[in-house]
């Protein structure tokens, strides 16, 4: 009997028409499958690289290292205030333009023109070639014809996209009904920023599989709430108050009774004095918004804690009741490995308190992710041996399916490119 | 020396808890004992209530030295009170071979 009221059809999976079967994981541990999916999802679609605070002024600027689509890209705000995004190389003989001491590791920071470390070429912030070092020692050599290489960028609520496809549709068409929903919401008030960075033993997608579902969060997170409320947890299970399906992206709405708690004795002692936990701060601060964008508690729900949004492929958004927000990106870097990045949002503390409940909320949030994350070598190592091949997955599961399924719908859509026909590494129906 | 304010004379103690920051924080912790986390845990938690009555008093920017220091190091117990008030060991069970570590927090 659902504590919370779905759809017509009886389920969340039937009414999106994601089909209810067992679904395969060997998109998540054949590495030529992987191989194909560097090509058709990422180096098709929109990737965040960052936020635009990351470049408060002219000439601020990071790189970012996109191994999944083969490229490296630094991105930069000119001297007109545009956020301009340009590969990573160097137009003379092909050095990394931008990084220091090692070249695969990623830096920031603020500058009046790029020099490559080679032979000293030099570029402005606009991209344009403004210095060849000898310049009359080439032949017929117009700078005009050597500016760094640009792709596409644009920005959607704060957050900086790039895209290698020239042909992919703009960022806010791509970003589709859910990304307009959220249209308004304050992200730039959330100025105070802790990452967290891990480097995972998994395929990409079975770290996105974790973060959403949380039919998993009374069972694998059962110590994390006192022994009582634990009990009571792994009772209920978990039901989400609604999900939403738009094209490539999903969201989970949730429940959240935990900030504050009804009653002080569910949560465990240092909350109890803190006011803070893993659903944040309780002490919610002013973010001036006077409603909810549409697209937050989509049902309207009283009992709303929490809404986590995926942006195909490897961005996600959770937007807390508490108004804070946590952003998740998984980058891979094969076929079983990726790099997680968790970020933590907040409006600036008013005072030194709320900063160590802000650091709470951090800390148990790393707690949390470190248990989400220690399954994931655990699951990976056991589906390559294919000892099992297919997984039921349930109705709170079903942006599970939307994942595998999207992902395998831009591979098969790209192989009918490349080749003519499909070729299905695997069925996931 | 005193390190922290003087109402909190009685943490000094544990002053090697006032840790900046939280990568360092967390291998502290990793490196104790049980014995040791549960010792810092049963002082500095009484003491919790006047210490953030105290940093209410102050904008994180306008600390004195002994505050930021009051401050880091109820940092450290928010880091230890997971050993202490769930796991009963220093590490997350199950977790040897993860690791989540923070690249990014605002300095105090
Ligand atoms: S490769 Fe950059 S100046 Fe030669
Ligand atoms: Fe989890």
């Amino acid at each position: 009997m659902p504590h919370f009221t779905k759809p017509r059809e009886g389920s969340w999976t039937e009414h999106y028409g994601l089909g209810t079967g067992p679904i395969s994981y060997e998109d998540s541990i054949s590495p030529e499958h992987y191989e194909l999916e560097r090509d058709a999802i990422f180096r098709r679609t929109w990737l965040n690289v960052g936020r635009v605070e990351q470049l408060p002024k002219k000439g601020s600027f990071f790189t970012r290292e996109l191994d999944a689509a083969r490229t490296s890209v630094v991105v930069v705000r000119g001297t007109d205030d545009e956020v301009r995004a340009f590969y990573n190389i160097c137009r003379h003989r092909g050095n990394k333009l931008v990084w220091n001491d090692f070249p695969g590791e990623e830096t920031s920071g603020v500058c009046r023109q790029f020099a490559c470390k080679y032979h000293g070429w030099r570029y402005d912030l606009e991209g344009a070639c403004t210095f060849v070092q000898q310049e009359d020692e080439f032949f017929d050599l117009d700078k005009a014809d050597y500016g760094l290489v640009s792709l596409r960028t644009d920005v959607w609520e704060g957050f900086i996209f790039v895209n290698l496809d020239a042909d992919a549709p703009q960022l806010h068409e791509y970003m589709g009904e859910l990304g307009a929903g959220l249209a308004g919401y304050p992200f730039h008030k959330m100025t105070q920023v802790h990452r967290y960075r891990s480097e995972v033993r998994s395929n990409w997608k079975l770290y996105i599989d974790a973060f959403t579902e949380f039919y998993h969060a009374p069972v694998l997170h059962a110590k994390q709430a006192v022994a009582e409320e634990s009990r009571k947890l792994q009772n209920v299970g978990y039901e989400a108050l609604a999900y939403k399906v738009d094209g490539p992206h999903g969201m989970v709405s949730s429940w959240g009774g935990m900030s504050p708690p009804k009653d002080l004795n569910m949560v465990k002692p240092i909350e109890r004095i803190l006011h803070s936990g893993l659903f944040g701060p309780w002490d919610a601060p002013d973010i001036g918004l006077d409603e909810l964008p549409p697209g937050l508690n989509p049902a309207r729900h009283p009992a709303w804690g929490l809404d986590s949004f995926l942006f195909f492929p490897n961005f996600m958004v959770l937007i807390w009741r508490t108004n804070w927000v946590l952003t998740y990106h998984y980058w891979p870097t094969s076929y079983n490995t990726h790099v997680f990045e968790g970020t933590c949002y907040f409006v600036p503390p008013k005072n030194a308190r709320a900063r160590l409940a802000q650091e709470m909320a951090v800390v148990t949030f790393k707690e949390y992710g470190l248990q989400d994350s220690n399954t994931l070598e655990a699951t990976q190592t056991m589906l390559e041996s294919r000892v099992v091949t297919e997984f039921p997955l349930n109705d709170q599961e079903i942006l599970l399916r939307l994942l595998h399924k999207t992902a395998h719908e831009y591979v098969d859509k790209h192989l009918r490119k490349t080749r003519g026909t499909p070729v299905r590494v695997s069925a996931a129906s | 020396m005193a390190t922290l304010p003087a109402d909190f004379a009685d943490l000094e103690p544990f002053s090697a808890w006032a840790i900046p920051t939280e990568r360092a924080r967390y291998a502290k912790r990793l490196a104790s004992t049980m014995d040791e986390l549960q010792a810092f845990y049963d002082a500095a938690f009484p003491r919790m209530e006047a210490a953030t009555s105290y940093l209410e008093q102050h904008g994180v920017n306008d600390l004195r030295e002994d505050g930021r220091r009051l401050l880091w190091l109820y940092c450290s117990l928010v880091t230890v009170s997971f050993p202490v008030e769930v796991w009963r060991q220093p590490r997350v069970p199950d977790s040897g071979s993860c690791a989540l570590d923070a690249v990014v927090e605002p300095a105090i």
